[in-house]
Parts: structure tokens; sequence; C-alpha cells
């Protein structure tokens, strides 16, 4: 069935000739900035908030909000996709690299891992190898659109690894563990694929 | 959020080619597919599958949709509002006809679920078509035995902007009747004349009225539009509510 798909009888379908190569497959433009997440959205105040990278042998580095705003910030445009196969275009934020915050990590004498798992208010978590995340791929970002991001998208704060499907940009992110070995995240338990790369179209678990 | 044993198998969710073997108007909008899936695994209420349509020149377009009917039913039930001008719906709800196959997979998701097991009592939210993956729910409740179904009271408050904007009318009207069983509606738009239901959004005074006390430990399924979803999830967690018994899902337009 997979090499040989079904034709939909009368389906004509749309293609946006200004999409063209942007698109992964199974996917469609949306101007709209659609909400999803699995409960109600935690609200932290910033003087209770901070950011954590831990290793697995108990050391860890913490940013305060203040100090996480004294660190180099970044502003990313980049194509974002969602599993529920909406993509948007040219997505502006603003946050830090997450180079800049495993660096800091590895300065202070943490044990570099092969993956992540990010955890986030809410209880949510979700995995990725460490090569996802670094070499400028990857952003804990608070601003989107040019003002702080609002709660419902993550604010104070998400991951953004728009390279992945966007499950994988953990909202209302607090920290990263550092881990030599892959372990499932939230939604990654419930079926979803571990890596999640839109253009392999890797949805599921099982998916290629 | 406490995780719960998966409930996608580990291998592939293969494409299946569905046959329609009955469709049904619902509203004026939305309508019914009744799907006969070779091979089709089961799912739990609350589930969802992939639909996938390819054209002739191999141009594809996915998007999914909640399954209506309950786990106990034969056939898949899949309820699809039309977007106007949307790529999607008006296929399926305009093109499509009882014959036709239909490409899909699942069932996905794995959290956004409801089992007889999982106990009550349950609160059900729902906002225009957000009701579907609710009313898989609420008609897996009304197949359990007389004795599950005692034991876990449901209350459904279903929003929508008229009274024939309401999916399901007559079939939750007869859920009502059973006793473990209380149904709400509230119309934001137009109301028919001697309408005695609530006639504005949902707000806090109408879920403090519908929603079980906070110490009988509810579990609470939310499914609408994200303005919704954020407002009543929201206010169930400022009354008291468990955050972790409260799961939602949102449903912005699906082209």
């Amino acid at each position: 069935m997979a090499d040989k798909p079904f034709i939909a009888r009368g389906f004509q379908g749309r293609r946006a000739a200004s999409s063209a190569g942007r698109l992964p497959p199974g996917q469609y433009e949306t101007r709209d900035f659609p909400v999803l997440s699995a409960g109600p959205t935690p609200r932290v105040p910033l003087n209770k908030w901070d950011f954590t990278i831990r290793d697995t042998q108990g050391r860890s580095v913490r940013w305060s909000w203040e100090e996480f705003q004294a660190l180099p910030h970044d502003k990313p445009t980049v194509d974002i996709h969602c599993v529920t196969k909406w993509s948007k275009f040219d997505t502006t934020w603003e946050g830090i690299s997450v180079d800049t915050l495993l660096d800091a990590a590895k300065t202070a004498g943490l044990a570099e891992g092969a993956f992540v798992v990010a955890f986030c208010d809410g209880g949510y978590t979700t995995n990725l190898p460490i090569d996802d995340v670094s070499a400028g791929k990857a952003w804990v970002a608070f601003g989107y659109d040019g003002a702080p991001l609002p709660p419902e998208h993550g604010g104070p704060a998400r991951l953004l690894v728009p390279h992945l499907y966007f499950w994988k940009s953990a909202k209302w992110v607090r920290g990263l563990q550092l881990l030599p070995k892959d372990q499932p995240g939230f939604w990654e338990q419930l079926g979803y694929h571990d890596r999640g790369d839109p253009w392999q179209e890797q949805r599921y678990q099982g998916d290629p | 959020m406490p995780n719960e044993p998966a409930t996608v198998p580990a291998q592939r969710l293969e494409w299946r080619v569905a046959t329609v073997v009955d469709v049904r108007a619902e509203t004026a909008r939305a309508r019914t597919l009744v799907l006969d899936v070779p091979q089709w695994p089961g799912h739990r209420a609350g589930q969802h599958v992939d639909v996938r349509l390819v054209a002739e020149d191999g141009y594809q377009a996915q998007r999914s949709y909640s399954i209506a009917s309950a786990p106990e039913q034969r056939s898949i039930e899949l309820t699809v509002e039309r977007i106007e001008n949307a790529e999607v719906s008006p296929y399926l709800c305009d093109t499509l006809v009882v014959g036709d196959g239909l490409e899909l997979r699942g069932p996905i998701g794995g959290y956004f679920v409801w089992d007889i097991a999982l106990g009550g009592p349950l609160l059900l939210v729902a906002g225009g078509s957000g009701i579907v993956p609710l009313m898989c729910m609420l008609r897996h409740h009304a197949r359990a035995t007389p004795s599950a179904r005692a034991r876990v009271p449901v209350r459904l408050l279903y929003s929508a902007r008229t009274w024939d904007d309401v999916i399901y009318r007559e079939e939750l009207q007869s859920l009502n009747e059973r006793p473990e069983v209380d149904v709400r509606f509230t119309l934001t738009r137009d109301a028919p004349s001697g309408w005695t239901g609530y006639r504005r959004r949902i707000d806090g005074e109408m879920l403090a009225e519908v929603s079980p006390p906070v110490a009988e430990k509810l579990r609470g399924y939310v499914c609408g539009p994200t303005a919704l979803v954020e407002s009543v999830a929201t206010q169930l967690v400022e009354m008291g509510h468990d955050p972790s018994r409260v799961r939602t899902e949102r449903f912005g337009p699906t082209g």
C-alpha cells in the first residue's frame, strides 16, 4: 500500500506556488498560529521562573529570569511545522541559543550528554538528540513577533527547534536534562516519533 | 501530567483504504462519514485518525479528524465540518459518496482519551465541532453496563452558535433522559423562542453550576476553539480542580 498510494476520486487539492519547496509532505500552510496543548496553561511569575541544565551526576547550572535575559539574544526567523499538519512560514522569535546554554554547562563541568529531555511547567517533557539542539539549530525563546511570548504559546519561554515537528519545541520549558541514552518524553511515550523530522514525515513511532 | 502506557503500537501505523458505507447530514455544515476500515485495530474514546487525500498527479493533503463512534461500534464514524474555501473538508462533505474509498491511518493520540475504567465524575465541555471526540466518550459511556454507568455520572456543557449548529442534537437529548447523564447547551448567537437554556459564552458562573464539587475529583475533557479551551481550562484550575485531571484538545478550523 505504501508504494502505490490510493487516489482519492475527484480530489484536486491546492498547490500554493508560494510554498513550493517549503512545505514538508502532508503539510499545509496556515497564516494563523494554532494553539495545541494537552492540559491547562501553567502560569509562573517571572520571579519564580528559572532555567536549569542538569547532568546525570547531579551537577547543574541555573539561570534566574534576569540572568537569562542578560545572555546574548538571537532573533531567528524560521518556518515551523506542526504534526497536526499546519506549517507557518517566516515566524520571528527572540531567545537564547541553546549553544550558549550548553557552553555554560560545559564550562561548569557538567557531563556532556548524547540526548536531552526538555522539562516544563505542567509536567510536559520531550526528548531530543543533542545534535538537534546544538550548532545553531535550537533556542529557548521568550519573544514572538516583536512581543513577549503569550502564555498559550508557551510563555514565558519555550524551546524552539524549528527543523523538527513543533511538539519538540516544548512550551513552558524550565530546563534540559542531559542524558547518555534516549528517553522518550510525553508524546513520544504515547506513540509519537522519537525524532520527528517533518521532511522524513516522522510523525508516529514506526514511521521511517 | 502523569504518563500512561503507549496505546499506539511501535510498528508503523499503516495507511488503510476505508470504504464509505453511509453518510449522515448532522447540521447544514457538518456531516458524518460511516466507514468500513479493513483490519481496524480498535480505538479508545477521544482518539483521532489522519486522513490522506492523494490527487492523480501525486499531490497529497492530510488532516486529522476525531473519531465520533464508540469503540464498541463496528464502523468508524468521522464527523466533518465544512470550512468554506478549504482544501479537504469540502471534499469530505460534498464530493465523497457512499462506495468511495478514503485513505486513513490510526488510531492516534493517547492522552485525550477516556475509558469507563478511568471513572469519573466526567465533565465534558465542547465548543462547536469540538463535540466530536466527546461524543465518542458519551457513546462509550452509554454502552457500559448499567452498574458501571451508574458509578460514573457525566455532565456535558456544549456551546454552539445556534440550535441548528448543534451536532448530534437528537441523540444528546435522548442521552440526557438517562439519570446519570446531564446535558446542557449554551447558544451564543441565536436561540429558538421559548429557549430556557444558557444564552452566552461559557463563563465561570456557568462552569460552577455544571461542574461536580472539587472534592469529587472530576475528570475533565475540554475540546473546541482555542479561546474557549484556554478560558474553560484556566477557570476549572482556578476553581480548584486538579490540572492533571483536566485534558484539552483544541480545534482550530481544520480546512
